[in-house]
């Protein structure tokens, strides 16, 4: 067996691989499928702060992942309009540019994380599991009705936004960039994990009182956390958006934060790849499942069963050795 | 708008309420008893309404579909708890939601197998499929009129079956120390069972009951689970008078908010903004309510730290 570490090494070069080899054959499909993984790994990652590091079961990250999709989404939409938005106060120009697209989703996401989380962590438990969701059914059931964006039909954009210097419609160049983004994210994660902040986020999660008695604030640092978990799946969203070329209210269905959870336990909760081992998986399992039976969606929940009750460590700590430690 | 109208809206309110009390009375026990998250709850109110459907379709009797929700939902749930369920009480929240989602999954997809993608339709039984004119001059649909006795004499009974009987007092001794119940000789894996049977029947004959009036489908159970979560949260977790005063309320704030919040905003925007604005946040409301109620109770109305 592999060690962990040489385990997380060649799951992360397996998607570029994967991508490369469907370059090769010139299989766009399978290109296409590679990013979406990387996009579902990332808004996981952003969840995996939370949830693994901080303890927090937030059942309504879908938020934040459908904030980031509606900001690529509204703001490229009233550029293809050509109809700049007018808010009364302020008049905003659409823009097709990634960048801006991307600094919008997080700001807002992040914005809207810090609300959510000052009223949710009042509660904990279950109370905060349902809190979320709560929140997670607001936005949904809002943009449902709500009809200028498209309401229950969703909104298509025709052309995909322009990052400088790539050609974002060509498969490969647009999967290249969200690796880039993952990889990005996933190495700031890592250093946040061994950071003071993340030594103290984790030691909140296994005894909040003897980190309050040492004078650090629970509270704060599990809002500090939540911020920037919430910042980072509307990232993710704003890059989903971006590969369908169409954002719709199940971006903010409660499924949607199931299949988030999904990805980090079937990877392995508290582990850095474990979102990315874990949305590869259930990507791959979703496209080789669905091509056998219409009626995948009991495999996979049989999958999802048995690693829950049996595999507690996910795919990682079934398939790998822990790392040597200092004796 | 007239009072007539306002009247009949409280008394759909009323109606969706009770239902969710038979939902959330099954997530409350099985979360008070055995501290776990149920969110296969809603595919136990899926699967009375199927049951229901078939056995209706065969005999073209509402009573026989009605015992066969009671009968498919309590056997579903007696084979859910002891082949996946026991197995998570000791488990933490993370755990059981994500194999309770597991579950969503597997049921939904196989009622699918089973009965096909299309809706199915159970016919409200003739003799109250018209309606009854209530004093004052309204009519008013008879079923969901009875639906609502038939939702209050089913509180009553649970409320005298948790607070009066001997498998009552086990149950809320489980609640307050299983170890202590266990070595005064009570059987506490059945009585888990038991409990766990009885929601699951309750959430059936809901199911039943409420497909009469919608349409029976695969996915039917997800959206009232979530209410019901709510009713449980805004009610306090593990609260069965909680549950009761949760679901009137979510059902009542449901139900008039959808007509009331257009017709208060169309005095100070024009009418057909008035509706958008209006239903957009109506469909919010509950969670707004459930929000505020978090926020200045965070254990719930009648819940206990």
């Amino acid at each position: 067996m592999l060690r962990e570490r040489t385990f997380n090494i060649v799951a992360f070069l397996a998607l570029p691989l994967v991508a490369s080899i469907a370059l090769a054959l010139d299989e766009p499909f399978i290109i296409s499928l590679a990013t979406r993984a990387a996009i579902l790994a990332l808004a996981a990652v952003g969840l995996n702060l939370a949830l693994g590091l901080g303890g927090l079961v937030s059942l309504g990250h879908a938020v934040f992942f459908g904030l980031g999709g509606y900001a690529m989404g509204i703001l490229a939409s009233h550029a293809q309009s050509y109809v700049p938005l007018d808010l009364g106060f302020i008049v905003i120009e659409g823009t097709k540019s990634m960048p801006i697209i991307w600094l919008v989703a997080v700001v807002v996401s992040a914005a809207t994380a810090l609300l959510i989380g000052l009223l949710a962590l009042r509660t904990a438990g279950v109370y905060f599991i349902m809190i979320t969701l709560a929140f997670g059914q607001m936005f949904y059931y809002f943009t449902i009705s709500w009809p200028a964006y498209g309401g229950e039909d969703g909104l298509s954009i025709y052309v995909r936004n322009d990052f400088p210097g790539l050609n974002t419609l060509d498969p490969i160049q647009f999967f290249g960039l969200v690796f880039a983004v993952l990889a990005a994210v996933l190495w700031v994660m890592g250093r946040i994990e061994r950071s003071p902040f993340g030594l103290a986020l984790g030691a909140a999660r296994q005894n909040a009182v003897r980190v309050e008695t040492v004078g650090l604030s629970p509270f704060r640092l599990r809002l500090v956390a939540f911020v920037i978990s919430g910042a980072v799946t509307g990232l993710a969203g704003a890059l989903f958006a971006d590969l369908n070329r169409f954002v719709s209210p199940t971006m903010f269905s409660w499924q949607m934060s199931g299949e988030f959870i999904i990805f980090i336990v079937l990877g392995g909760i508290g582990r850095l790849y474990g979102p990315v081992v874990g949305a590869c998986l259930f990507v791959l399992l979703e496209h080789l499942l669905s091509g056998i039976s219409d009626f995948w969606l009991i495999y996979l929940g049989t999958v999802l069963l048995l690693v829950v009750l049996f595999a507690r460590g996910g795919v990682i700590g079934a398939l790998s050795k822990p790392d040597a430690t200092h004796d | 708008m007239t009072t007539l109208l306002l009247i009949e809206q409280v008394l759909n309110g009323l109606q969706s309420g009770i239902m969710l009390f038979l939902m959330a009375a099954g997530l409350t026990l099985i979360f008070g008893v055995m501290g776990l998250i149920n969110l296969a709850h809603g595919s136990l109110y899926m699967i009375g309404a199927f049951a229901a459907a078939a056995v209706a379709a065969a005999t073209g009797s509402f009573l026989l579909a009605l015992i066969a929700s009671l009968v498919a939902a309590a056997a579903a749930g007696v084979v859910i708890e002891v082949g996946v369920i026991r197995r998570l009480y000791d488990r933490d929240h993370l755990d059981q939601v994500l194999a309770t989602f597991a579950l969503i999954l597997i049921l939904s997809e196989g009622t699918r197998w089973l009965f096909g993608s299309f809706p199915l339709y159970l016919d409200v039984p003739a003799a109250l499929a018209g309606p009854v004119t209530l004093p004052g001059g309204i009519a008013y649909p008879a079923y969901r009129l009875v639906i609502i006795l038939v939702g209050l004499v089913l509180a009553v009974g649970l409320f005298l079956l948790i607070g009066r009987t001997r498998i009552g007092i086990q149950i809320r001794a489980g609640e307050a120390d299983r170890e202590m119940i266990a070595a005064l000789g009570v059987n506490i894996s059945r009585l888990y069972t038991l409990v766990f049977a009885l929601g699951a029947a309750l959430a059936g004959l809901a199911g039943a009951l409420v497909g009469a009036i919608q349409s029976v489908q695969v996915g039917m159970g997800e959206p009232v689970l979530i209410l019901a979560f709510v009713v449980i949260v805004i009610g306090g977790i593990g609260s069965i008078k909680g549950a009761l005063v949760g679901a009137l309320l979510v059902g009542l704030t449901d139900t008039l908010g959808g007509v009331l919040l257009p017709l208060a905003l169309s005095g100070i925007m024009d009418a057909s903004s008035a509706t958008t604005v209006g239903s957009a946040l109506a469909s919010m409301l509950i969670y707004v309510l459930m929000a505020v109620v978090l926020i200045f109770r965070p254990t719930g109305l009648y819940g206990t730290a």
